[in-house]
């Protein structure tokens, strides 16, 4: 039976076409595929899926190129997230993706859904949710606009993950002009589950049938992902009533039906209606299972009378999920979901004949070949070029001024918003809940035990910008790096990477030269220290009138601990412990935060990664750790060494005070002035405290390992002065003092 | 062994974690669905944190209805131990099993951070492990935590020694008098803002929390056995 349209439908036009962002080529494969001019719902349905948010069409090719397979990967990507294997049976599900339009015009619901939309994907593959991260991008907090989003997505992130109990573990929050048109919320979930129990969201078994299972559907979010798949404009506002509303509450018991479904043995599948909702989970199922499926849309639950097909199919309502319920165990699934007060009602079936049909009660309204509908859009590769002014940027240094003497530039640094203290973010989170934090927020990454485990997780997201914007390659290659150093100072061997690629238009060559070289730096990085990339998302056309968001491929990175009640922690913890450096400090102010604070300027040659020296560093610091050898590890990133050996100093958020610490660097990196010393921004170097017995077991073991490292100082009295001797400087504060601007920064600066 | 019954609400999300505490310190722990009627010979009731119906009305203000409550009431009413932690803490005060309520955070803003509490009563089923004058640290975790009531009924509390913890160092949210936890009057019923569950054992930073459950227990083998003796691997003071 062919589509006919449903009463009321809009006839097609040129300019409906383009009002759903298909382009005249895509419209001409659609009549191709179809061998007729589609249906209003049809064509809703494609430009849905066919939107860069859900198809991919201009980073596949690219994606392809990433290192996916290793003996730790149980699921690569193409599932809802990917999945890593862990010690005893058990496996670790996880994924990270963007909510940066949403949260762009309604920062609160914007963030909360984009908690809500990761909890699901990862849920879905049977995990429990055990630990959130977030990356989150403003613009300058002088602004009040920026305060008002940075408020209000912290605000969406916390009450969202706080009421589904699952701890916020980590995360990062930066700042840059970059921004200030277009926030960037990533959110990221990671979830444990047992690896026999996986599920995947592929549909099969003819005559199986499909429930949607939670809330009822709105008129909320329709076009969300075509939305993320254009650019902001003033217009843009107009749009928040097409951000959905979050209900975690609702969230809660749907994370619960699920597991308990899963564990039931009643579904062969089941997926977050998420982007796309309805049209995207069905045809995507439908596609990976091989198989058609068939919805009646007049048996979809509404939240409001007089819905129709095409809003049904393209509604975003949040804390739905679409599940596959094996034939004669409908009944069993509707008594789970009710045990959770959720509805599951029965609104279609599995095919055999490969389409992918929608009916509004006998009167088919879609039919579109499955696997076509998904596999057929077109696929771009955008011309890639470099940016002449960026070229420029790299060869350019900052003015030349007086600078001030290296300890006030140290506070300065400290209260730089790139570098303060984040409590003032991250204490508007659980981080206890599951009582399994191990390492809360504050440090290198989080850290989680398994109860009735030994092993622990340590879970980070990275990404410095800067670098990526100055030098995408090496930028991409940093993020790697730095996520990897982050997961092996708490002790863990990092096992593999999800990644949110946010960048802007793709269809500039500009942006697309950032995003290709970005991704190869990514690769290599992932190549060569072996954690290979499970999946993620791409989040382009990230662009305001103010211009395209600097471009920021975060990395979420995954690491096992062979024993969690080793893990290290970041901070000094016993005076008379050595103070060591390991790796080597070059002449590197690139990019760097002291360019940025002292002169506003981001510009200069980046640090360049080495993936050798940072696969050392790494096996260093995890061999350290099992060993017990260590009492801190702190990797040196935004700020340098001066930077890395304060927050050493100053200890955790809610210590009352710090330690001293007495370091001499007149010895150490002979040919650099003071501020290369104490600010360059090299990679594959960490700061190590150990107890003085260890410290030669310390320098044995990275001499071995190939690791250059340097016994620098002691660490001091509680409450005592940190002092770094240079060979034409000093630097001398007493850690209270630190503590006071590292921790005052944010807070200020937020008006609180 | 102690039968500790921890009510699961819609909403709950601390019920694992308490739950894993009480069997941790030697109880015989099970979860009770808010919608039952019955506590299945409970020796001591949990009311674990979350936000029970999302916390949408006001913290606590639906939970109270649901039928587990009035079993929950009757079991308080017979003396038995009732301990509410967090959510239900406030799900206590709505029932009006103790006194007062918990009102938004003085920064109006959600607040996870460790905080510090004195033991200021040892005579409840869950404080008798400390001496008074402890000093805890234990994670608090909340959006709602500000312990209010008037004037009076505060004294009241100061003076007939049911204020069982008190916040030191700082106080995270404005509760009234520092209090962090209070009792009833027949000290059998208590509350408590931070949660206990969350700081059991090394691994997690500390074990401050632990005798809060190890007390269910040793309380339960006074009862029973009328000596001293070790529950887990841990030597109690009874």
């Amino acid at each position: 039976m062919r589509a006919v349209p449903f009463p009321g439908d809009p006839p097609i036009t040129p300019q409906l076409v383009r009002d759903h962002h298909l382009t005249d080529e895509e419209y001409g494969c659609i009549e191709a595929l179809l061998g007729r001019a589609p249906t209003f719902a049809e064509l809703g349905v494609f430009s849905a899926l066919w939107s860069e948010h859900c198809s991919y069409k201009h980073s596949r090719p690219i994606l392809k190129t990433f290192p996916t397979a290793g003996p730790q990967v149980v699921q690569g990507p193409g599932e809802n997230a990917g999945v890593l294997r862990l010690p005893d049976g058990w496996a670790v599900a996880f994924k990270i993706e963007s909510h940066n339009h949403p949260s762009a015009v309604e920062p609160y619901q914007g963030a909360a859904t984009g908690v809500g939309g990761i909890l699901r994907d990862v849920f879905t593959m049977g995990a429990r949710p055990v630990a959130l991260l977030n990356s989150l991008r403003f613009g300058p907090l002088e602004e009040a606009r920026n305060r008002y989003l940075c408020a209000g997505v912290v605000r969406g992130v916390g009450d969202y993950g706080n009421c589904v109990g699952v701890p916020t573990l980590g995360g990062e929050v930066d700042f840059g002009p970059g921004y200030g048109g277009n926030p960037l919320v990533n959110a990221m979930c990671v979830g444990l589950l047992r690896e026999a129990d996986l599920i995947t969201a592929a549909a099969r078994g003819v005559g199986n049938v499909l429930l949607v299972v939670g809330s009822r559907t709105g008129r909320d979010g329709i076009h969300g992902a075509s939305f993320a798949s254009e650019e902001l404009t003033h217009e843009s506002e107009r749009r928040r009533p097409q951000v959905q509303v979050g209900d975690p509450f609702t969230e809660k018991l749907l994370l619960e039906a699920s597991l308990e479904l899963i564990a039931s043995g009643h579904i062969v599948a089941i997926q977050d209606m998420g982007a796309a909702g309805l049209t995207s989970s069905s045809a995507e199922m439908a596609a990976r299972g091989g198989v058609g499926v068939e919805i009646d849309l007049s048996r979809v639950p509404t939240r409001e009378p007089g819905m129709t097909p095409y809003e049904i199919l393209l509604s975003e309502s949040q804390e739905r999920m679409l599940v596959v319920a094996k034939a004669d165990r409908v009944t069993d699934v509707q008594a789970i979901a009710a045990k959770w007060e959720l509805a599951a009602t029965p609104i279609g079936r599995v095919t055999d004949d490969g389409l992918y049909r929608a009916t509004w009660k006998e009167q088919v309204v879609v039919a579109i070949p499955g696997q076509r509908l998904i596999d057929d859009c077109p696929v771009y590769t955008p011309v890639a070029r470099e940016d002449e002014a960026i070229v420029r940027l790299r060869a350019a240094a900052p003015p030349a001024s007086h600078l001030p003497p290296p300890d006030e530039v140290l506070l300065q640094l400290l209260d730089h918003p790139a570098i303060a203290s984040k409590r003032w973010v991250y204490e508007q989170y659980d981080s206890t809940v599951q009582a399994s934090t191990v390492i809360a927020p504050g440090g290198d990454a989080g850290v989680i035990r398994v109860r009735g485990a030994e092993f622990g997780i340590a879970v980070t997201t990275d990404c410095n910008s800067r670098y990526v914007a100055l030098d995408p390659y090496e930028g991409g290659k940093a993020a790697v790096a730095e996520a990897a150093r982050n997961v092996a100072c708490t002790g863990a061997r990092p096992l593999g990477i999800t990644d949110c690629l946010n960048f802007g238009s793709p269809e500039r060559p500009a942006v697309f030269y950032q995003f290709r070289e970005a991704c190869r730096g990514i690769a290599d990085a992932c190549r060569a220290l072996e954690t290979p990339v499970t999946g993620g998302n791409v989040s382009f056309y990230n662009e305001s009138p103010t211009g395209a968001v600097a471009p920021t491929p975060v990395i979420g990175m995954v690491g096992v601990l062979a024993r969690a009640d080793r893990a290290v922690p970041s901070h000094a913890r016993t005076p008379g412990d050595v103070v060591l450096v390991a790796g080597v400090t070059r002449s590197e102010l690139g990019g760097s935060a002291l360019w940025e604070a002292l002169h506003g300027f981001v510009g200069g040659t980046p640090p360049r990664v080495d993936l050798v020296a940072e696969r050392r560093l790494v096996d260093l610091l995890v061999a350290g750790a099992e060993r017990a050898l260590f009492r801190s590890a702190h990797d040196c990133s935004q700020g340098g060494l001066g930077v890395a050996l304060a927050e050493v100093a100053m200890g955790g958020p809610y210590d009352e005070t710090g330690f001293g610490l007495d370091v001499d660097l007149s010895a150490y990196g002979l040919r650099l002035t003071a501020l290369d010393l104490l600010f360059s921004e090299s990679h594959g170097r960490a700061v190590i405290t150990a107890a003085p017995e260890r410290a030669a077991a310390v320098v044995a073991l990275a001499q071995e390992l190939g690791v250059p490292i340097e016994r620098v100082g002691s660490v001091g009295e509680q409450g005592g002065a940190v002092r770094v001797r240079l060979r034409d400087a000093r630097v001398e504060h007493p850690v209270d003092r630190l503590r006071e601007v590292y921790f005052s920064g944010l807070p200020r600066r937020m008006g609180d | 062994m102690t039968r500790v019954a921890v009510i699961v609400f819609p909403g709950s999300n601390c019920d694992a974690d308490t739950l894993a505490a009480a069997r941790e310190a030697g109880s015989d722990a099970y979860y009770v669905w808010h919608r039952d009627a019955d506590l299945r010979q409970a020796d001591v009731v949990v009311l674990p944190g979350g936000f029970s119906y999302g916390d949408y009305l006001r913290s606590g203000a639906i939970a109270r209805f649901s039928p587990i409550m009035g079993a929950v009431a009757a079991h308080a009413r017979a003396g038995g131990p009732v301990l509410g932690i967090c959510n239900g803490f406030q799900i206590l005060c709505e029932a009006g099993l103790l006194p007062g309520g918990l009102m938004r955070n003085a920064r109006l803003k959600f607040l996870s951070r460790p905080a510090w509490v004195r033991v200021e009563s040892t005579d409840t089923p869950f404080t008798g492990l400390y001496d008074r004058g402890d000093v805890l640290e234990i994670p608090i975790a909340h959006g709602d935590g500000r312990y209010v009531v008037d004037e009076r009924t505060a004294a009241e509390l100061e003076a007939s020694d049911r204020v069982v913890w008190r916040y030191v160092r700082d106080n995270p949210n404005g509760s009234t008098r520092d209090i962090a936890g209070v009792c009833n009057a027949g000290r059998n019923v208590v509350g408590i803002m931070p949660h206990p569950e969350r700081r059991n054992a090394p691994i997690l930073g500390g074990q401050d929390g632990a005798r809060v459950f190890y007390a269910m227990e040793a309380r339960h083998a006074t009862q029973h056995a009328v000596d001293v003796r070790a529950v887990g691997d841990r030597h109690l003071r009874v």
